[in-house]
């Protein structure tokens, strides 16, 4: 007993150098529970974000294989025919804006959709933000009920409505206002139409977030200053929903950009967009390369608009400082 | 100047019906500093409300210099408010906050600098015109909202409960604010509050409300010294209730002797309650209207001293300056007669 004693005792002389081991020791313990922690999110980003773009960047710097996939040979190749045309006989370079027209026709859907998803969404959203609060939760969840369903399904749905032998076609025949069909699929307004009904919800939710916020003494404030209902909207309503506003638009225009399913399917593929287009490469034609070079030039696309609205975002903070 | 007659509105239906305001009718003048005070629920939010325009009453009716403002919507009548809880726009700095109203009545930009200018040197925050709405304390907040309401140079001026998140010392201070604003402007302030000190303070005329009525109107002093009922006694400032019944010989008969009273009685067998402020009870003097007791307690409050007088069938309390009075010690008290309020209910 007293031996044991003497012994722990004898072992503890030097007390400062075990101090000081004991806490390296527990440092790098520490260290390496971190990065033990840190792993499934360095994990999932790696394989779900990093991989496939990596992958992406190098495929398009590549050349087509023969039946799809890639041959190793560097090759900007999928990059110059974005923008110009080889001519098959003398190799010599033709600027196009076939592709680019592709993607300008996207563009402009994508903004007209996120327009209209604005117009339709503002009202629903304050419709719902302005009941009593026992009821919100029944709107929202009727608003984002669709999301229960398969998007190809309610592309489908909203295909048999508008086809010619559709729901519409069908009444407006049988009340006698129309004598032939009103022919609506396969044009860019059931294109537009179907992606507005698709993305809506996007632009209803974050919308009603920053309306629900919203102090609504304040608009009772702004009447009582001699505010009539379209200045109350104007100066106090739509620049406390702003940051919903700015949301729900890049929350709608970029799946709207890169949508695939309701152009195929509504717009019969007639009018080709970026979607569709980049999935033909994969597929039809056989061209890997320039399907990824496609996918990182709309990527960047995309990031130049988020940086735009980035910086006005910033620009008018400050002037509001 | 604002002619309220017989306002009524409920609120709800059935059996959750709710009589926010019950037949209510005064006539507040110009230039006046008007008080609504009641506890809350009492109705006085929603009679300012009505004013405001942003509540429709069920029947009556609201003028303004003769005309008819009753179904007026909020922004078409001469009349600002500053909300309880300021309702400042957190998007705009102070200066556009202030010159919002100007903005909305569609004065030229010149002008509107010139008079925020002015409205806020007067409520002295010149120095603060571009901060935002955030980096205010919740004075200077205060001070923002009373200078929003009052650039647009309105006739009335509302105010709800303006001073009830101030703390103690900076609510002194802008009580006696409040009335300078008020006598500069000359606007017509209607003012909110369920608390009677402010209340006497600050007003010219003073309306008690409880459960959707008014109880009395009157000059602070007349409802301080003159209740016209047992709540609006016992609401403003502390008061003693002695029950009783009125004699044949004219006095009132209480459980601890009988009381002569200047004021008029009702007839003879009628009983009434007598109230007295504990400031006008004398202890230990001897004479008409003197009942015996013992010192229950004593409570010192710095500039005088409460006493608790058991009389036997009531409890008295009694304001003095100095007190050589020992508890529990026998005490006799003199309900001057002048002093002794009739109240009937």
């Amino acid at each position: 007993m007293a031996d044991r004693i003497t012994d722990t005792r004898t072992t503890r002389q030097p007390a400062s150098d075990a101090l000081a081991g004991a806490r390296a020791a527990r440092d790098s313990a520490a260290k390496r529970t971190r990065v033990f922690l840190l792993a499934p999110a360095i994990l999932t980003i790696g394989i779900v974000g990093l991989m496939p773009l990596s992958i992406a960047l190098v495929y398009s710097f590549l050349e087509p294989g023969t039946y799809g996939g890639v041959t190793w040979a560097f090759s900007t190749d999928a990059y110059v025919q974005f923008l110009f045309d080889r001519d098959i006989f003398d190799d010599s370079l033709t600027f196009s804006t076939s592709y680019l027209s592709i993607f300008w026709r996207s563009a402009f859907l994508a903004i007209i959709t996120t327009i209209g998803a604005l117009l339709i969404g503002f009202p629903t959203a304050y419709f719902i933000a302005t009941k009593p609060p026992a009821q919100r939760n029944l709107w929202l969840f009727l608003v984002t009920l669709p999301f229960w369903t398969n998007l190809l399904i309610r592309t489908y749905a909203m295909l048999l409505i508008i086809r010619d032998e559709g729901f519409i076609n069908i009444t407006l025949q049988m009340i006698g206002l129309t004598s032939g069909p009103i022919e609506m699929l396969y044009t860019d307004g059931a294109v537009f139409l179907g992606l507005i009904y698709s993305f809506l919800p996007f632009m209803v939710l974050p919308l009603y977030a920053s309306l629900e916020k919203l102090d609504f003494r304040l608009v009772e404030a702004a009447h009582d200053l001699y505010a009539g209902r379209v200045q109350v909207l104007r100066r106090v309503i739509l620049p406390m929903a702003r940051p919903g506003m700015i949301a729900g638009c890049i929350l709608v225009f970029i799946p709207c950009l890169g949508a695939y399913i309701t152009p195929e399917l509504l717009g019969g593929g007639k009018k080709l967009m970026i979607g569709n287009m980049i999935a033909l490469q994969f597929g039809g034609s056989r061209n890997w390369p320039f399907g990824s070079a496609a996918a990182l030039i709309l990527m960047a696309m995309v990031l130049i608009v988020l940086l735009i609205v980035n910086r006005s975002r910033a620009d008018a903070e400050v002037s509001h400082g | 100047m604002i002619e309220i007659s017989t306002l009524t509105k409920v609120f709800g239906s059935g059996q959750e019906a709710m009589t926010a305001l019950d037949n209510v009718s005064v006539t507040i003048a110009e230039n006046e500093f008007f008080t609504l005070l009641g506890p809350s629920g009492c109705g006085k939010t929603t009679l300012l409300r009505m004013i405001a325009g942003f509540e429709l009453p069920d029947t009556g009716e609201i003028r303004l210099d003769g005309q008819p403002v009753t179904h007026l919507p909020p922004h078409h009548r001469p009349i600002n408010t500053v909300f309880q809880n300021y309702a400042l726009f957190p998007h705009m700095n102070v200066a556009q906050n202030v010159g919002f109203g100007l903005e909305m009545l569609g004065r030229d930009r010149k002008e509107i600098d010139a008079t925020v200018a002015r409205t806020l040197e007067l409520v002295r925050l010149d120095h603060l015109a571009g901060r935002r709405i955030d980096q205010l304390s919740g004075g200077q907040q205060q001070r923002v909202a009373l200078a929003r309401a009052l650039a647009p140079a309105p006739k009335v001026l509302l105010l709800d409960e303006p001073l009830s998140a101030l703390d103690f010392k900076l609510r002194k201070e802008m009580q006696s604010e409040l009335k300078r604003l008020q006598l500069e402007t000359g606007i017509t302030f209607v003012f909110v509050t369920h608390d009677q000190e402010e209340a006497l303070t600050m007003s010219d005329r003073i309306a008690v409300m409880s459960a959707g009525k008014i109880l009395q109107i009157g000059r602070p002093m007349d409802i301080y010294d003159r209740p016209a009922a047992r709540f609006v006694a016992d609401f403003i400032g502390d008061i003693n209730f002695i029950e009783g019944t009125v004699t044949d010989g004219g006095t009132v008969a209480t459980g601890s002797g009988d009381l002569a009273v200047t004021a008029p009685l009702p007839a003879s067998g009628t009983t009434v309650t007598l109230a007295i402020r504990p400031e006008h009870v004398m202890p230990g003097a001897e004479g008409p209207n003197s009942l015996a007791g013992t010192l229950a307690e004593r409570v010192y409050f710095g500039s005088g001293t409460v006493l608790e007088v058991d009389l036997g069938a009531t409890r008295i309390s009694c304001r003095t300056g100095d007190a050589p009075f020992a508890e529990g010690a026998p005490l006799s008290v003199t309900l001057p007669p002048e002093r002794l309020q009739v109240l009937q209910d």
